[in-house]
């Protein structure tokens, strides 16, 4: 049975420019796979950072696995993999390293463990790259880092994987790749949601596709929606 | 040989600050933070004419000084970053004016004033050199415990907050440990030229290694053996110590950068060939 692991309720939430989210009222469960479509500007990263307790909402509570999201323990099931262009090549850290970090906050003194290390490795083959470890981040292609910080988010063997704009910038074949290692997550019981322009290639897994617009959420059939954006999907055998 | 007799303490304080100030730079350069080193030394200039002013120890008013500074560029930076720019400039250009006119009316706008500026190292005696090492080893121990969440929120300060890393509390700390940095730096190469100690190094280090952890030793080391040769160099030419020490440090920069253009040309020639 599906449990909720976000929660939104009566979510408002304002910049100096105005309102971007009001009164949203939004539950995703533990067996959900969302993608949160909307136009640039809609408001889509400011409803994730509200949800993952970034942002304080002006009205309204945000709640992360039944805790307050704003509370850091709530995180602590949530993978999250942010907005980003690449990665500069310029980053002096290895793979291993960027994966690494993600452990910081689970005990702040001291230097990483052995254990650690092989946590890390194990998210890494997960998502293929173990071949890739010892490389510095910014040497990989777009694709590829994209699929680090997905280990990255891995680390901590979350609940919840939340994406913005993950896709942004890589090729059609990374995509793919990429759309296989979500649905092995998906069926491993990981939640998912992604923040997104277009269905892209993960159109055929989703359970669910929420539509933002002028600071309100619509629900939309994944059929439908599949039809009405008419983007690529990419089929694949399920 | 006789150089080195006399002047000791100056080469190991030198060293000592060459290795400690590129620890802390690390990180504030992951953080696109370079300049606020510069900022920082700024403000310590304010603090050094305050103590002149005053009559209290120019180091003890510069430290004070340098850690109230880092603390308001933090906040600065935080509640307005769209606005963060011109504040800092306001901050800095506010301090340096603060302390021109503040040694002005004070009458020690003198050689006094310009030993701060452009360091005194030569000056350095060995209990200024213990207290040094003292503060410089503390910023390490600092670095070596809190590696993990200092290296966090270098990496990605969004995807470390999501992690449970404090974040806010973090980056106060590394403005404190640049601040001190300035302070202990200021005496070896000045306060213009301290920030130098904290950037170029790394810049060496990001153009030689892959791993953050590496970068770490790699820039402490060129830091180090930048102050060691620099000093050197100047008891030779006869130059100033500060401007000598970052000039090798400059160097080594942009030898590191020749070395990484010629390593990353192989490579692209190797895969033309390949295929």
């Amino acid at each position: 049975m599906s449990t909720p692991v976000v929660e939104l309720r009566d979510v408002s939430f304002s910049y100096e420019s105005g309102p971007v989210l009001s009164d949203i009222n939004l539950t995703i469960g533990s067996q959900d796979y969302v993608v949160l479509l909307g136009a640039n500007g809609a408001g889509k990263s400011t409803l994730v950072k509200v949800a993952l307790g970034l942002l304080e909402p002006g009205a309204g509570r945000a709640l992360l696995f039944g805790r307050p999201a704003r509370d850091a323990r709530a995180r602590e099931r949530v993978g999250y993999v942010p907005q980003r262009a690449a990665i500069s090549g310029r980053v002096p850290a290895t793979v291993l390293e960027v994966v690494l970090a993600q452990r910081a906050g689970r005990r702040l003194v001291g230097p990483f463990l052995r254990s650690e290390r092989e946590m890390s490795m194990r998210a890494l083959q997960r998502v293929g790259l173990e071949d890739l470890a010892g490389r510095r981040i910014g040497d990989l292609s777009g694709g590829q880092q994209q699929r680090a910080l997905i280990a990255r988010a891995l680390v901590s063997e979350p609940g919840l994987l939340v994406l913005d704009e993950p896709t942004a910038g890589v090729d059609r074949e990374s995509q793919v790749h990429f759309a296989g290692v979500l649905r092995e997550l998906h069926t491993q019981g990981v939640a998912v949601v992604i923040v997104a322009h277009d269905l892209g290639a993960v159109g055929n897994d989703l359970t669910r596709v929420l539509a933002l617009h002028q600071g309100h959420i619509d629900e939309v059939p994944p059929a439908e929606a599949r039809e009405q954006v008419g983007l690529f999907v990419e089929d694949h055998p399920h | 040989m006789i150089f080195l007799e006399l002047f000791w303490p100056a080469i190991l304080a030198a060293m000592v600050v060459g290795a400690a100030a590129p620890a802390i730079g690390t990180f504030v350069v992951q953080k696109r933070l370079s300049l606020i080193g510069d900022g920082i030394g700024h403000i310590a200039f304010a603090g050094v004419a305050v103590g002149l002013w005053l009559g209290v120890s120019p180091f003890a008013a510069a430290l004070v000084a340098a850690i109230a500074g880092a603390l308001g560029i933090d906040r600065l930076r935080r509640r307005a970053p769209e606005e963060a720019d011109m504040a800092l400039a306001l901050f800095f250009y506010g301090a340096i004016a603060t302390a021109v006119f503040v040694a002005s009316i004070s009458g020690s706008y003198n050689v006094n004033l310009f030993g701060f500026l452009f360091g005194q190292v030569l000056t350095v005696s060995p209990g200024e050199l213990l207290a040094m090492a003292g503060l410089a080893a503390a910023l390490l121990l600092t670095v070596l415990l809190l590696y993990r969440g200092l290296f966090a929120i270098a990496i990605d300060e969004e995807a470390a907050l999501v992690a449970g890393v404090p974040v806010g509390a973090l980056n106060v700390l590394l403005m404190l440990l640049a601040a001190a940095t300035i302070g202990i730096g200021m005496q070896v190469v000045g306060i213009l030229l301290v920030a130098a100690l904290m950037v170029l190094p790394v810049g060496v280090a990001r153009n030689l290694v892959r791993s953050f952890q590496a970068s770490i030793s790699v820039a402490s080391a060129t830091g180090a053996a930048s102050a060691g040769v620099g000093l050197v160099i100047a008891s030779i030419a006869n130059s100033a110590p500060s401007g000598t020490i970052v000039l090798v440090a400059a160097t080594a920069f942009v030898l590191s950068d020749l070395f990484r253009r010629g390593r990353l040309a192989r490579a692209r020639r190797v895969v033309r060939e390949a295929s």
